[in-house]
């Protein structure tokens, strides 16, 4: 369907004032859309090839093709149907209490995710990959319960002091990684990799120890927390849903003020987009990494402790799950914007909780969660990609810039490329789209598309 | 005081030959000044006090007994009985003699041999092992199974971390080791099973590790975006691709889909009859033969022919390669694709040698270190070998302390692969530096 692209004539390029319709198949949004049911519709193929009502039938398709697509469309909208009971409202439900409750599983599994995943945007606009969250949030959730279970503290005031310190080990974790950027160059990438197997190694120690360990027992576990330490249940006790999600909530405010109104905030960016430039406009780059993986780190301790007080109550070797590499995935989805990822983690918390239902309901295991997040990821990583699936228009080249993530794709959005020795590349002010389509017409593809001539021409 | 000012500057008059070649000493004094790593002396220095402070002076008071041969060996020799006490004082005189080197050569300038940084190395693990084994609640341990355990569990690390090598080489950042391993492992797994032929198997883990490379060579070369991000998005579709399909395929099927044959030991005779040696190095599986001569290989490869001077070029300075005529895209997308393969080969490793079936997310990890080992090895396969063969031996303590019942938490074993890589590129254990265009995608103008 390459229809508004193939009546253009050739030749002429993007006009300046663009068409309302086409400014919005070309956008960010409709790509985000479209990597969210492109990835929904591959799983969906999945579901279907694995399903064995699906492999019986298969086994007579010529005779009878409407009993495979029937045992098809069977095996796929019962998954996804049992996807949304899970998630947002189980409409089989007698009572209102009943049907509701999903949605807050929805926001309880949502809030450490939202949180953790805010601390790796921050991390991301100042140009640094924290792929350290996992090691962030276990150092966050170890001091929480240390707190937690050691003090005997009044209501209010065990929960703000457990909070605190939560929020103090991981920036304590996360400022590490930050100091050893800065005074020595090391990447951190590999620094945050390393790390969180460090912490994991470092929980699995102190949960065999009697710093950690809960008394009379061998088993790698904690002692409960006290009520004083733990987040007060927002709908009763009926429902999981606690009072961490609105510090969710409040941490997406904060960080939208942190970003968008404060000097450190403006920091942060200045440094994420091209730190030779802020550090020539006089900003110390060192301090701004140290201070971002120091927030990031902070905000992963905060998730952490969000999680143990808020629905687990105890500390085990497992606590910190997928939580770290999902926030990535959270990040990227959202943008990296505080409000982005508030939706992106809502999103993917309705992923969680909606997949443990369809997992005991209809049998499909909540492994394909992983599959559909990856993808998405992978999708909205690469516009292009998506565009030339659904057959949209490309934006402009300015505004192939401008709309280009520059943290999903640095070279395309003219953000400085920084190698892995430590030293800034120059970018390439070229855009991913002239780049992918000089490929395209080398490969002698005739699909009229606008830039192909710019392509050739090169 | 005006006339004082001009003085500082050197006068430079036209100096006749003799004069020249006069002045040359004194302006070369301040080269052999500039290059003195301290970090190395002094990093020496710590671990032998160590040595001095935990091996010798809190020494336990028994024998750690190493065995060498079994008794059913052709070649049986007697067992290592080392006097904990005793021995951690020599190895620590040792420790001490290699760090005073280390001083000395240092503060005249010169580089401390790897020969003696190797010997330093050496002699701190034996102390370690002898100080380990005689605090334990058993004494007695089998040397050389201790030392070929290392060697079959770093097999997976070492292709995993020529992988690495492949495609960092060429300017492609390969956080996606692990998606890689992880999908050899399952499809030798299902392929092997299917066919009943190890070798089929094998053929399907290379195809399933060039399928991962390929989609992190497209995303990240054709469409530009982020390596990083593309190797931790792989990794985790991976986990999740043969999570879901173990679930809902593998498990129900176990007999027809998850049985895949065994890779059989392969003795050498006569070579694997000589004491220590023989077991550790001539009694392996196809596998373990294979990759010493896929590093072997690599590293003439990529040092000593033309390909690998284009790789690495491409890897350095891209913009350089492709002015003098090298297709950096396409020289990228083959040696990530070759990553992929060889890595696909050591996944293969813990479906069709080390374990008899697929489990979810069976790599555990491994790929990390891998990578670790890459880091460590200065992305040079030689290096990343002894790198993956230490992370190996790291690896293989952990089981063993945690039979021999000894003070060390299995848990500081398992973290050593993971500091030691926090050193490395901290710059605490000499400088590791990556391929200098690693990370960022060319696009030609």
């Amino acid at each position: 369907m390459s229809t508004a692209v193939a009546e253009r004539p050739a030749g002429t390029s993007t006009p300046r004032g663009e068409s309302a319709f086409r400014r919005i198949v070309s956008g960010n949004g409709m790509v985000t859309l479209l990597a969210v049911l492109l990835s929904l519709i591959i799983s969906a193929v999945l579901i279907v090839l694995t399903d064995e009502d699906v492999q019986e039938s298969a086994g007579y398709l010529l005779a009878r093709p409407a009993d495979a697509l029937g045992a098809a469309w069977e095996a796929v909208s019962g998954a996804y149907a049992a996807l949304f009971r899970g998630s947002i409202l189980n409409y089989r439900a007698d009572t209102a209490a009943d049907m509701v409750r999903p949605l807050t599983e929805t926001l309880t599994v949502a809030t450490p995710l939202i949180i953790v995943s805010l601390g790796v945007a921050i991390a991301f606009r100042a140009g640094l990959f924290n792929i350290g969250a996992q090691g962030q949030f276990i150092f966050g959730a170890m001091f929480a319960t240390w707190f937690g279970v050691h003090l005997d503290l009044p209501l209010g005031v065990h929960l703000l002091l457990v909070m605190t310190m939560a929020v103090l080990g991981g920036v304590l974790w996360g400022g590490v990684v930050g100091m050893l950027k800065a005074w020595t160059g090391a990447h951190e990438v590999i620094l945050t990799i390393m790390l969180n197997y460090v912490a994991v190694n470092l929980l699995a120690y102190l949960l065999n120890t009697p710093v950690l360990r809960r008394a009379g027992t061998t088993n790698p576990v904690s002692e409960f927390l006290p009520a004083t330490a733990m987040f007060p249940k927002l709908l009763g006790d009926g429902f999981r849903l606690h009072a961490g999600f609105l510090v969710a909530l409040l941490a997406t405010a904060f960080a939208w003020w942190l970003m968008s109104r404060s000097t450190l905030g403006f920091r942060l960016r200045a440094v994420g987009a091209n730190p030779d430039a802020a550090r020539t406009a006089g900003m110390s780059v060192k301090g701004t990494y140290v201070a971002a993986m120091a927030l990031s780190g902070g905000l992963a301790g905060l998730a952490g402790m969000a999680h143990v007080s808020g629905t687990e109550g105890s500390l085990n070797t497992s606590v910190a799950g997928s939580f770290g590499f999902d926030a990535i995935t959270v990040a990227l989805l959202g943008r990296s914007h505080p409000v982005g990822v508030l939706f992106a983690g809502l999103l993917f918390g309705a992923l969680r909780a909606g997949g443990v239902t369809m997992q005991t309901e209809t049998g499909v295991p909540i492994d394909i969660v992983l599959v559909v997040q990856s993808m998405i990821v992978l999708f909205i990583a690469a516009p292009p990609l998506v565009r030339a699936i659904f057959r949209l228009p490309a934006p402009g080249g300015a505004r192939a810039r401008g709309t280009a993530d520059p943290v999903t794709q640095p070279a395309v959005a003219g953000a400085a490329v920084t190698g892995a020795a430590g030293q800034a590349v120059a970018p390439s002010a070229q855009t991913q789209d002239a780049a992918v389509s000089a490929t395209a017409a080398a490969a002698g593809e005739q699909d009229g598309d606008p830039h192909r001539e710019k392509g050739q021409a090169l | 005081m005006s006339t004082a000012a001009p003085q500082p500057v050197t006068p430079r008059p036209a100096v006749s030959g003799a004069d020249r070649t006069a002045v040359r000493p004194a302006a070369a004094e301040p080269q052999t000044v500039a290059v003195r790593n301290w970090s190395v002396p002094i990093l020496l220095s710590v671990f032998t006090l160590v040595s001095l402070l935990v091996f010798s002076l809190n020494a336990p008071a028994e024998t750690a007994t190493f065995r060498i041969s079994n008794p059913s060996d052709a070649v049986v020799l007697p067992d290592l009985a080392a006097p904990a006490g005793p021995t951690a004082w020599v190895l620590t005189a040792v420790l001490a003699a290699a760090t005073a080197a280390a001083w000395l050569l240092t503060v005249r300038g010169r580089r401390v041999p790897g020969w003696l940084a190797g010997l330093f190395a050496l002699a701190f693990v034996a102390a370690f092992l002898v100080w380990v084994v005689g605090s334990a609640d058993n004494t007695t341990v089998f040397l050389t199974g201790l030392i070929a355990g290392s060697f079959t569990l770093a097999v997976p690390l070492i292709f995993g971390s020529m992988a690495g090598i492949l495609s960092e080489r060429s300017g492609v950042v390969n956080i996606a080791i692990e998606g890689q391993l992880l999908a050899g492992a399952f499809l030798a797994a299902v392929v092997g099973s299917q066919t009943g032929s190890v070798w089929a198997g094998l053929i399907a883990a290379v195809v399933a590790g060039v399928l991962v490379s390929w989609l992190l060579a497209v995303f990240s070369i054709t469409y530009l975006v982020n390596q990083v991000i593309v190797g931790v998005v792989l990794n985790v579709l991976v986990a999740g691709l043969t999570s879901f399909l173990f679930s809902t395929v593998l498990s129900d099927n176990s007999s027809t889909l998850n049985s895949p044959p065994r890779f059989p030991q392969i003795r050498i005779p006569g070579l694997a009859d000589i004491p220590v040696i023989g077991p550790i190095l001539f009694d392996q599986t196809i596998l373990g033969y294979g990759m010493y001569l896929i590093v072997g290989l690599l590293w003439f490869g990529l040092f000593r022919t033309r390909w690998g001077l284009r790789v690495r070029a491409v890897g350095e300075h891209p913009k350089a390669a492709d002015t003098v005529g090298i297709a950096v895209n396409r020289t990228r997308y083959l040696s990530v694709l070759l990553g992929g393969a060889v890595a696909g080969m050591g996944g293969a490793f813990f479906t069709l040698v080390s374990a008899s079936s697929f489990s979810k997310e069976m790599t555990a990890g491994q790929g990390f270190i891998a990578l670790a080992a890459v880091i460590f090895g200065r992305w040079n396969p030689i290096g990343a070998f002894f790198a993956a063969l230490l992370f190996g031996f790291a690896t293989n303590m952990q089981y063993v302390l945690a039979i021999l019942g000894t003070p060390v938490p299995s848990q500081f074993m398992a973290m050593l692969p993971y500091l030691v890589t926090v050193f490395a590129v901290a710059g605490l254990v000499g400088r590791s530096r990556g391929p200098a265009a690693a990370g960022v995608p060319y696009v030609k103008e």
